[in-house]
């Protein structure tokens, strides 16, 4: 256990130490693609560190994504509030509304859970969207700054980094452990004398604090924020597949199927983009299907095969 | 005043499912050290008692305590930290760790905890004790049944528990297995531990149990030195049709 966890942060910082260079050479085409996957990242990992353990399938990750990027909206556009100031409040933000939630969901399992944080995600849109067209007057709020795409990024793989470092800790440390318990067998979790709905609450926590964080950095990229966009269930669902295209059995697993998913999306995106929900759907279902433990997964296993076999 | 030799009290307890009352109004008191059964036909509360004391199923009425504190309202995490382990009647292993993680889980967050290197070290120890090899490799869904149950066994031991509480754990083994079974809880004794077990095999009542209470449709029949309460004639009648 030791080992692998020194190897995966060894690679994982040589990966984000490339990924800081991408700015440098990259146009302002491909610059754009390097953030988007720079942001699902962030995402797709600090979603995996609750999901991948638990086996829980969040489906809430745009309702904090959305509060970060709405409240920097709103805060800048209607309070005059500065934009770092706001960068450093909507993840509080975030993290209280994933600590309420995980209080609220404790007791579903399964897909009780993913139903209701997919449900949860719709209502807080509904709900910003309704506040916004009866009370505040405007659609749209604007988020301007000087941050260019490429200082986005640099931010973003910072967060990166913290959440790689924090997964690190985390696969060994006791709270890691217990995940894992939970994940295999929750009532035998609870005989050990895991506190499991504390567990559960405080790594659900983290990861809405992350996904608030990042759409509160990201929201200068968009300049206009709009509660339909920021709010999307749909990246609720790309950062799911996405991690579990990887895998979600290693902490580096969910980047890797990051960066194809990403490239993926963009070709579909540019050459057919009214196909992007089919292909959503159809990678969805060859994931399932054909990866269920992810490329990591699916490549650890033939190389335990043939060590195997070799010897 | 707390009865020191008493370790845990079950008093007058019921539980009831919907109109179905699987636990009537039950009482008994588990002494420090002793090997309590719990014998009765299937069905009639063994099991839904053992959740009741772990906390895997909440008590309508009556209370339990241990060494005479309320566990009754408590968590069943917190049960465990007080001192009570338990294995399933259904196996419960955790595939995806292994072995020695298997025998960690017990260890890191219960009653008495370790981490790290030492219990690593410890665990090793433990299941050596029970009788599996610790330097195994294989997946642990692989093991055979009797070592599965090994296994279980070493998880609820791995925290040093003060009350052991075994749910069949000797079902289901040949003789061979059944005897090194029987071994193995007379030594957990001999170390101290208090042990409640449920069973159906009537050779391991005879020779482990201290003392057994006799369920029947929720309710206590019978209570009492094994050798006595087998040959009482309420006893008899419920079983009657059974393996006696």
């Amino acid at each position: 256990m030791n080992r692998s966890d020194t190897k995966s942060l060894f690679w994982g910082a040589v990966l984000l130490g490339l990924m800081a260079f991408v700015p440098l050479v990259a146009d302002g085409y491909w610059m754009s693609i390097a953030l988007t996957i720079a942001m699902f990242t962030v995402l797709a990992t600090s979603w995996a560190l609750f999901s991948g353990p638990t086996h829980y399938i969040s489906l809430a990750t745009a309702a904090f994504f959305g509060v970060g990027g709405y409240l920097v909206g709103t805060g800048m556009s209607d309070y005059n509030i500065d934009y770092w100031t706001m960068v450093a409040i909507a993840p509080i933000f975030g993290a209280v509304l994933a600590f309420l939630i995980g209080l609220a969901t404790l007791r579903l399992s399964g897909v009780y859970f993913v139903i209701f944080t997919l449900g949860l995600a719709e209502m807080v849109r509904t709900l910003v969207s309704w506040v916004q067209n009866n009370f505040t007057g405007s659609r749209g709020l604007y988020v301007l700054t000087d941050l260019t795409e490429p200082d986005i990024y640099w931010c973003l793989l910072v967060v990166a980094a913290a959440v790689y470092l924090f997964g690190w800790w985390l696969n060994r440390s006791r709270l890691g452990f217990a995940m894992r318990i939970i994940g295999n067998d929750e009532s035998v979790a609870r005989h050990v004398g895991i506190n499991t709905a504390f567990s559960k609450v405080i790594l659900f926590t983290v990861s809405g604090f992350v996904a608030a964080l990042v759409g509160a950095l990201i929201a200068p990229r968009y300049t206009y924020i709009e509660p339909n966009g920021v709010f999307s269930p749909e990246l609720s669902f790309i950062v799911v597949i996405m991690a579990l295209l990887g895998g979600t059995g290693r902490l580096w697993g969910p980047i890797v199927g990051v960066i194809p998913f990403a490239l993926l999306q963009e070709f579909i995106n540019a050459n057919y983009s009214s196909y992007s929900t089919l292909v959503m759907g159809v990678a969805f279902l060859l994931i399932v299907y054909f990866l269920p433990q992810g490329v990591v997964g699916r490549l650890e296993q033939l190389w335990a095969k043939r060590r195997q076999s070799s010897w | 005043m707390v009865d020191t030799a008493r370790v845990l009290t079950v008093q007058n307890v019921t539980r009831r499912f919907g109109g179905l009352v699987a636990v009537n109004n039950l009482s008994f008191d588990v002494k420090r050290n002793e090997v309590m059964g719990i014998i009765g036909p299937n069905g009639s509360g063994k099991t839904t008692m053992i959740n009741l004391i772990s906390g895997a199923l909440g008590i309508n009425e009556g209370s339990i305590s241990l060494n005479g504190r309320y566990i009754s309202t408590i968590p069943s995490f917190r049960i465990n930290q007080r001192g009570v382990a338990r294995t399933f009647q259904l196996v419960r292993i955790l595939p995806s760790l292994s072995l020695i993680e298997n025998c960690m889980a017990g260890m890191v967050f219960g009653h008495q905890r370790l981490w790290g290197d030492r219990a690593r070290h410890e665990a090793a120890k433990l299941l050596e004790r029970v009788g599996l090899d610790a330097n195994a490799n294989a997946p642990v869904g692989s093991l055979t049944y009797i070592d599965q149950k090994r296994l279980e066994l070493a998880r609820a031991l791995a925290s040093k528990p003060e009350v052991l509480l075994l749910d069949e754990w000797l079902a289901g083994l040949n003789p061979t297995e059944l005897q090194d079974g029987i071994d193995l809880i007379h030594s957990l004794r001999d170390d101290g531990l208090t042990i409640i077990l449920v069973e159906h095999v009537m050779d391991a009542i005879r020779s482990l149990c201290d003392r057994c209470i006799v369920m029947a449709s929720g309710t206590k029949i019978a209570e009492g030195v094994p050798e006595d309460v087998l040959a009482e004639p309420e006893v008899i009648k419920v079983y009657l049709g059974e393996d006696i």
